[in-house]
């Protein structure tokens, strides 16, 4: 197996960023190889924007994906294997500028929700695209990102668990 | 269209799936039993574990996947540490937020290249 010669995998790949740039805002920000106009495209039309938007790794099951994408369209989409139990998420968008902009609210939570901007910026034949989540508050953000750590946390506490049953396990063996 | 704590539902029902796949494997176990004492090179873990460079390159790359190890390079050496206990719980929590993010662009990036590769057949076929 050593003596297998296994070539790098490495194509250059863009970076992804995500950067809390203040106590209500949240920014991610990644670089396409391709003009605006096509990556705008696959935000905006639904048959494109459902082959990216739930990776293959991740095992979620899109049920459907409507968009009315203009100023004062609505979007609705729906996730999940169990048409009982489906988790939905929902808004409208408030801005619409072709290839440059695209503005959402995300009102499935109610008004804490934060505002979505996307804007489309063209260099040289690719696209810097910058998403911004805007929450209301400060506490609003928080409580998206502590509830988080707080799943996470239980989540951590049954991997320690895991760990210290598999460390025994590596001991023994 | 999915705020924060939505994405981390869906992401740590994947993530946790993740964690278990890189535990299944006894050289990984053993890494992190090694970087639960101290934290160490991927050259002194290859060497610990008598496999090629590239070989534990690969296994502390799933390792750092599931979220298990982070890794840091100071000039031509990087450290792996220990990931989740070390996190602050706001870095780790964006990290994952950055993870899920950083996935779906992986897709979108082969959305835009059957996209230009679709727009430049067009374009040859209008030109014909």
């Amino acid at each position: 197996m050593g003596a297998r010669r296994e070539s790098e995998p490495t194509p250059t790949k863009n970076r992804t960023t995500v950067e809390r740039k203040s106590d209500r805002e949240l920014v991610v920000t990644r670089t396409f190889n391709g003009p605006a106009r096509i990556v705008f495209e696959a935000w905006t039309k639904p048959e494109l924007f459902q082959q990216w938007w739930v990776p293959k790794s991740m095992g979620m099951f899109l049920r459907s994906c409507e968009m009315d994408v203009r100023a004062g369209g609505r979007y609705r989409l729906v996730f999940g294997h169990d048409a009982s139990n489906p988790d939905e998420f929902f808004g409208r968008y408030i801005e619409v500028i072709p290839h440059s902009r695209l503005v959402w609210t995300n009102d499935e939570g109610g008004d804490g929700g934060p505002i979505t901007t996307v804007t489309f910026e063209e260099r040289g034949g690719k696209t810097l695209l910058v998403m911004s989540e805007l929450y209301p508050s400060k506490e609003a953000l928080d409580a998206a990102g502590t509830g988080a750590a707080d799943m996470m946390r239980e989540t951590f506490a049954q991997l320690d668990e895991l760990l210290v049953i598999l460390g025994a396990s590596v001991g023994r063996s | 269209m999915c705020p924060i704590l939505n994405y981390m539902v869906q992401y740590i029902r994947t993530g946790f799936n993740a964690s278990f796949a890189a535990l299944s494997d006894a050289t990984r176990r053993g890494v992190l039993e090694q970087l639960g004492c101290a934290d160490a090179s991927i050259t002194d873990l290859a060497e610990k574990f008598h496999m090629t460079l590239t070989g534990m390159r690969k296994h502390v790359g799933v390792l750092e996947q599931a979220g298990l190890v982070t890794t840091e390079k100071v000039g031509r050496v990087r450290t792996c540490k220990l990931g989740l206990r070390r996190l602050e719980e706001e870095a780790a929590w964006i990290e994952r937020y950055r993870q899920l993010w950083d996935a779906r662009f992986d897709e979108l990036d082969k959305v835009v290249e059957e996209l230009k590769r679709k727009e430049k057949s067009d374009g040859r076929k209008k030109r014909e």
